[in-house]
């Protein structure tokens, strides 16, 4: 790592500085085979999906019936169907687990391993190190969702036609622009996981075990998705960071629906405030001993 | 401690533990501030949104009649926002399972998952969000928002296209041009100008009709008008029309029940345009691969176009005209629809069905008695039925004392 000669070339914190902390810590965490194993399911989905409907529907027959995750009916007539199917699929459960376990690792993981007193040796300040470890977490959640949007997109070209699409509200658009509405939608997938992100940092400054972190998190993930399945709480659901998730499908509508979009990114902005702010409360005054 | 621990946390703050304390409890000041905001935020943005009620220059209730029946948008898209809550029991999934049956069966056939008639049933109950669009008589759009899915009706010039977005299978019919004229007047009660329209066609001499201040709809400035049954004894307290200040549209719809308690009918825009939508809104052509049924002439007549909610008490008039036998008593809200069975015996007893069927029938209604004898009250929030021992029906959107009432007179 390069952060001795950072340290010596600069004493107080600069922006450029912080640059260099946050290209170690996108580094590290890249370089894990934790991460790398993790990106290698959410890659492994999509194939999985695409050979299901290929050899459900092989006989000529057309798939789905209206059953099964979200656009499953269309993938046998256009192939860039299976980025909107496999995301539909990640999004309750794979994604957010993957996101779990990176944030809830993030701080805990490095005090439990006795390398986050050293990381606090260098002149960067608590907060400083804080927003890096948030924005690697977030660039984490970018990168599991394109690795789930572009290996559904080699699938869905490999195994299925491509061509101009319909919009679920019957009107047909070019297959460029349903390639930007595709890359929109995994713009807002990713977006969608800020709030867990935020939620698992904090869990994450909590504790020293970065085991005890991850399982907090995965495991608030499943509660609230539970909860969010009992129709007698419905007065709580429009709180739940996982209510709107699956509200990415508005987009493929024509015109694009946006009451639910803006209503689920302004929610994840509601939880990386007040977790993100919470973890910070947490960090800045905690004795680091490890 | 390590020197740079922190950026604002200096050295000496460390070593005087109370306040270091103090200080640590500051902090979740910060995140604790975020929520409050932010609860207020949600509260209040709904507060004030609602506050401004606008000036709009003085108008009769006549006048506005007038205007809602003069109003002749042509163009306009939008989304409207329907909440039905009818007091059915929530029998869930298997409600809506059976209502598709039921119209499924009129034709004969399970039919298509785009076919129109088993589609819009669907509104009957529960909030659903729709989207219009129009454009002239021959240019019409009408789009169910489900989730992560989308049924889309559209008529244009010749050909009326459903389509089912979840399961891609696609309704197609096709119109002439005089035919088409009459089937956009058919088209199902979706909007609040079709149920506005429904409800003034029941005004009359029992019914009293007031402007009763202004509002704020989907942005625009409106008009309130107030319609109220004069009689007492029907299960419509009273029905609230929003009329668009400018274009005399309806734009909200809403039904209280005199019992009290939510709407039972609420429909609104909560986005409305004039302008001329897009071409291509209402171009279709099936997408590949999808499962396309064809709607022959001699299918169509009956059950396209069917599953209308709700209507004013009026609407039961015309429903007399389909069955023999069905006679109307009392006049204006309080009309009660009756006909007889014909059975000798109405709802067949426990005894009778041997199943748990019978049981389940009557344990939805209440048993009541009278000088007609005995019979099953079945109750929502707006409609009530009395099916007497000896097979005569009485239905009317009035309280189940008035159908006793009735049934007592009719004997």
């Amino acid at each position: 790592m390069s952060r001795a000669e950072t340290v010596s070339a600069a004493v107080r914190p600069r922006p450029l500085w912080t640059l260099g902390l946050f290209r170690d810590e996108l580094r590290t965490t890249f370089r894990r085979w934790r991460t790398l194993a993790l990106l290698g399911v959410l890659a492994a989905v999509p194939v999985l999906v695409g050979i299901a409907v290929r050899i459900e529907t092989g006989d000529g027959s057309s798939g789905g019936g209206g059953g099964g995750p979200a656009f499953v009916s269309q993938i046998t007539n256009n192939g860039l169907f299976l980025v909107f199917t496999a995301l539909a699929a990640t999004l309750p459960f794979f994604l957010p687990m993957a996101v779990g376990v990176i944030a809830g690792d993030a701080v805990a993981g490095e005090a439990g391993a006795g390398t986050l007193r050293y990381l606090l040796v260098a002149p960067s300040g608590r907060t400083r190190l804080l927003l890096t470890k948030y924005a690697t977490v977030m660039v984490f959640c970018l990168a599991a969702t394109l690795t789930v949007a572009v290996s559904a997109l080699a699938v869905g070209a490999l195994l299925f036609p491509l061509g101009d699409l319909t919009t679920i509200s019957g009107t047909r658009i070019t297959f460029g622009e349903g390639l930007v509405r595709a890359l929109l939608i995994a713009l807002v997938v990713a977006a969608s996981l800020l709030g867990l992100a935020a939620l698992g940092l904090f869990v994450s400054t909590l504790t020293n075990s970065g085991v005890a972190a991850m399982a907090t998190t995965v495991g608030l993930l499943i509660t609230v998705q539970i909860l969010d399945q009992i129709p007698q709480l419905h007065a709580l659901h429009p709180y739940l960071f996982s209510h709107y998730w699956l509200s990415f499908a508005d987009l493929m509508r024509e015109p694009v629906h946006w009451d639910d979009l803006t209503r689920n990114l302004g929610l994840q902005a509601l939880y990386a405030t007040v977790f993100g702010s919470a973890a910070w409360a947490r960090f800045t005054t905690k004795d680091v001993t490890a | 401690m390590a020197p740079y621990e922190s950026d604002d946390t200096t050295t000496a703050g460390e070593v005087e533990e109370p306040r270091a304390g103090r200080r640590k409890a500051a902090r979740y000041v910060v995140p604790v501030t975020v929520m409050g905001v932010a609860a207020a935020t949600i509260g209040l943005v709904p507060a004030l949104a609602d506050s401004g009620d606008p000036d709009l220059p003085d108008i009769t209730a006549a006048q506005l009649i007038d205007k809602i029946a003069q109003s002749d948008v042509e163009r306009l898209s939008g989304t409207v926002k329907i909440t039905t809550d009818l007091g059915l029991p929530n029998l869930g999934g298997l409600e809506s399972g059976l209502l598709s049956g039921a119209t499924g069966g009129e034709d004969g056939e399970g039919g298509s998952s785009a076919d129109p008639s088993g589609r819009l049933t669907e509104l009957a109950s529960g909030t659903h969000t729709l989207r219009v669009a129009a454009d002239g008589p021959d240019r019409q759009k009408l789009s169910l928002l489900e989730n992560a899915a989308e049924y889309s009706l559209i008529h244009n010039g010749k050909d009326v296209w459903g389509y089912d977005s979840a399961s891609n299978e696609v309704y197609h019919a096709t119109v002439d041009e005089a035919e088409a004229e009459e089937r956009s007047a058919q088209q199902p009660p979706a909007t609040p100008k079709d149920f506005a329209e429904e409800a003034l066609k029941a005004v009359d001499d029992t019914t009293s009709v007031k402007v009763d201040g202004t509002a704020q709809v989907a942005g625009r400035d409106a008009y309130r008008l107030v319609v109220e049954p004069k009689q007492s004894g029907s299960t419509v307290g009273a029905v609230s029309i929003a009329v668009d200040s400018e274009t005399g549209m309806p734009l909200k719809f809403t039904l209280t029940p005199s019992s009290g308690g939510s709407a039972v009918v609420d429909i609104g825009f909560t986005k409305v345009s004039f302008d001329r939508p897009d071409a291509s809104t209402f171009e279709f052509t099936p997408p590949k691969g999808a499962k396309v049924t064809e709607d022959t002439e001699q299918d169509r007549g009956h059950g396209d176009f069917g599953g209308k909610p709700e209507r004013g008490p009026k609407s039961e008039e015309d429903l007399a005209k389909g069955f023999d036998g069905l006679r109307m008593l009392g006049e204006g809200w309080n009309s009660i629809a009756t006909f007889d069975t014909g059975a000798g015996a109405g709802l067949p007893t426990e005894e009778e069905v041997g199943g748990d069927l019978g049981g389940f029938l009557g344990s939805l209604g209440d048993q009541v008695k009278g000088d007609f004898g005995k019979g099953t009250v079945f109750s929502t929030r707006l409609v009530n039925a009395l099916i007497t021992e000896d097979g005569k029906v009485y239905v009317g959107t009035v309280t189940k004392d008035a159908l006793v009432k009735a049934a007592e007179a009719g004997k």
